[in-house]
């Protein structure tokens, strides 16, 4: 019986040997991404570091490569574990298309070689094999999933949502080259926001979708992912995908309609987690919270991420708010508490949620990512922190104190620049504990497998 | 199982609103303003993007922080096109120098021109709404007062 048990597991493991592979990619993307945005953040308090070989405009887009990367990784990874019976040819397909794809935009930065936009700077050929790359992935989760529909979960229409709409978004970012567009720059500023701010929605049905899966999977009860509660907040989040985009352009001049309707819609989209989180611990028994350990603290982790980034998000959503905080690195404090805080924290939930399956963390390996998670998170704080004031006094500066020039503005935050650079120091330092201790396990599990 | 006609009847209804809203923003000839970029000015946005300007540059307070925006770098006093072209010869700070023709710095400037002649950023003269709204300041057309 014994017997039976454990070659069943070794063949599940094999069919999902490459969900073990794009972890491991996604987490070998967020340790290469920590080190740019580290780098980075140097020139920020030495100018001249490294400007020549590595500079600002390499290290940004490199830093968004692979922390974007991370996420995709590790959620698709993810799903393809959880969803067990997917077509492994197409995996292995997705998966080196997915990695030379990265390896080729990668490559392309260092070598200065730009054509795109803000965050998809890359050479536009890059758009067709990351495109077929998401449709693969969709073939193969709807040719496996399909059959079951009717019964899904909301997990499995947030996935599958996510799917569509990131080939659909991806795609509309890349509109502005086609001669109908190019010509109307703000036309295309507003689609450039449009689409990115869609695609970051398409995403976050993947990482949310996670979430909800996590939790019902350690819960051990699914009746809440299929309550009418769970399917509301997942329609409610892609109408937020849909059109709640136009608050990153408040201050765009294009028609005021499209802010209006994007102002009344984006105020929403951010106590969907929450609740679905809230509603999920209230009724979590002590065993299963002693079960999942980590699990289980990442998740708590995320919620109080969900919790600060809802007040941020509701504050700058409000136009004469975002008035003065637009183009500042309260901006950036928003997107990084979303990626870092909130996105990251339920993926290294969903990671050791798995491993805690396959493989169960030896004690030390237990603590020692438990100190990880304290350093990151403290120091994330106050990284987070300090871009908030780093970004009001930049809004101060832009509106009331133009008199003084930009050099000067920069010179004026040298020391909070210092302080920027040592909580991302410190931030990177509880990570790296985190993944190497997580990427110890896989090798274990890949090793157990092979 | 009743949840999934719900959802696919809700689903239908979004994905018609979000088709005509779509069409609507794809299509729309009056939500933009009248300025649209010239060949020399698109050669220019061409330069911009292979130079990654936008990674330390905002336009519109969109893109990096490193550097000041650009919106309004041509009709800026004191500023405008030798100030433009001083600053992409010899560099500054963490910027480094661009090694540009003739030809391409006076596409790159035309960009910058045809950008500035679309609005304002920071848009200092805007109206704050005692309901949080903005009324923004346009500079060729005007939506709302």
């Amino acid at each position: 019986m014994v017997g039976l048990t454990l070659n069943t597991k070794t063949m599940i493991m094999k069919t999902n040997k490459y969900s073990f592979y794009f972890i491991t990619a996604g987490l070998i993307s967020l340790l290469l991404g920590l080190l740019a945005g580290l780098l980075a953040g140097f020139q920020y308090v030495i100018p001249d570091f490294i400007k020549e070989t590595l500079p600002f405009s390499v290290l940004r887009p490199l830093h968004t490569l692979f922390v974007i990367s991370w996420i995709f990784l590790a959620a698709i990874g993810g799903i393809y574990y959880y969803i067990k019976k997917g077509n492994q040819k197409l995996i292995i397909g997705h998966f080196w298309l997915f990695i030379l794809t990265g390896t080729g935009i990668a490559l392309s930065y260092l070598s200065k070689n730009f054509e795109g936009k803000e965050y998809l700077e890359f050479p536009s050929y890059f758009y067709f094999p990351i495109a077929l790359g998401w449709i693969l992935f969709g073939i193969n989760y709807f040719r496996t999933m399909l059959p079951a529909f009717k019964s899904w979960p909301a997990y499995y229409w947030m996935w599958g949502t996510g799917i569509v709409f990131m080939v659909y978004h991806f795609t509309e970012a890349h509109l502005w080259m086609l001669p109908y567009f190019r010509d109307n720059y703000i036309q295309n500023i507003t689609l450039q926001w449009k689409a990115g701010g869609s695609y970051v929605g398409s995403w976050n049905m993947l990482v949310y979708g996670t979430s909800l899966y996590v939790m019902s999977k350690i819960s051990g009860d699914d009746s809440y992912a299929s309550s009418k509660k769970a399917f509301f907040f997942y329609l409610l989040g892609l109408t937020n995908l849909m059109f709640g985009w136009a608050h990153h352009i408040y201050i765009i001049p294009n028609a005021p309609w499209i802010r209006y309707f994007a102002y009344s819609i984006s105020m929403s989209e951010w106590v969907v987690l929450f609740s679905i989180i809230y509603d999920w611990r209230k009724g979590l028994s002590k065993e299963k919270k002693a079960t999942y350990t980590l699990a289980f603290q990442l998740m708590i982790l995320a919620d109080i991420w969900v919790f600060l980034n809802l007040f941020l998000a509701l504050l700058i959503s409000i136009p004469s708010i975002n008035l003065f905080t637009h183009g500042t690195h309260i901006t950036v404090a928003h997107s990084m508490g979303t990626t870092i805080g909130i996105n990251t924290f339920i993926l290294l939930s969903s990671l050791t949620y798995i491993l805690e399956l396959e493989n169960p963390f030896i004690q030390l390996a237990q603590n020692r990512i438990k100190v990880g998670i304290q350093i990151f998170n403290g120091f994330f704080l106050g990284f987070w922190i300090i871009m908030l004031v780093m970004g009001a006094k930049k809004g101060y500066w832009t509106f009331f104190a133009q008199n003084i020039s930009f050099a000067e503005f920069q010179d004026s935050l040298h020391w909070i620049y210092i302080l920027f650079t040592v909580f991302g120091i410190g931030l990177l330092v509880g990570l790296y504990i985190i993944v190497y201790e997580l990427l110890k396990n896989i090798k274990g599990i890949i090793n157990r497998v092979d | 199982m009743h949840h999934t006609k719900k959802t696919l009847l809700i689903l239908a209804v979004l994905i018609i609103a979000f088709s005509y809203y779509n069409f609507t923003i794809y299509t729309s000839k009056s939500c933009y303003g009248k300025i649209h970029l010239s060949q020399k000015g698109i050669k220019g946005e061409d330069i911009w993007l292979k130079n990654n300007c936008n990674s330390c540059h905002q336009l519109y307070g969109l893109g990096g922080y490193l550097g000041p925006d650009l919106t309004n770098i041509y009709s800026a006093n004191g500023k405008g096109e030798l100030y433009i072209k001083a600053f992409v010869n010899s560099g500054i700070k963490a910027m480094p120098k661009f090694n540009l023709s003739e030809k391409e710095k006076d596409e790159l400037v035309q960009y910058l021109k045809e950008v500035d002649q679309t609005g304002y950023y920071p848009n200092l003269n805007a109206k704050i709404r005692s309901n949080g709204w903005v009324n923004l300041k346009y500079k060729n057309h005007d939506y709302e007062n």
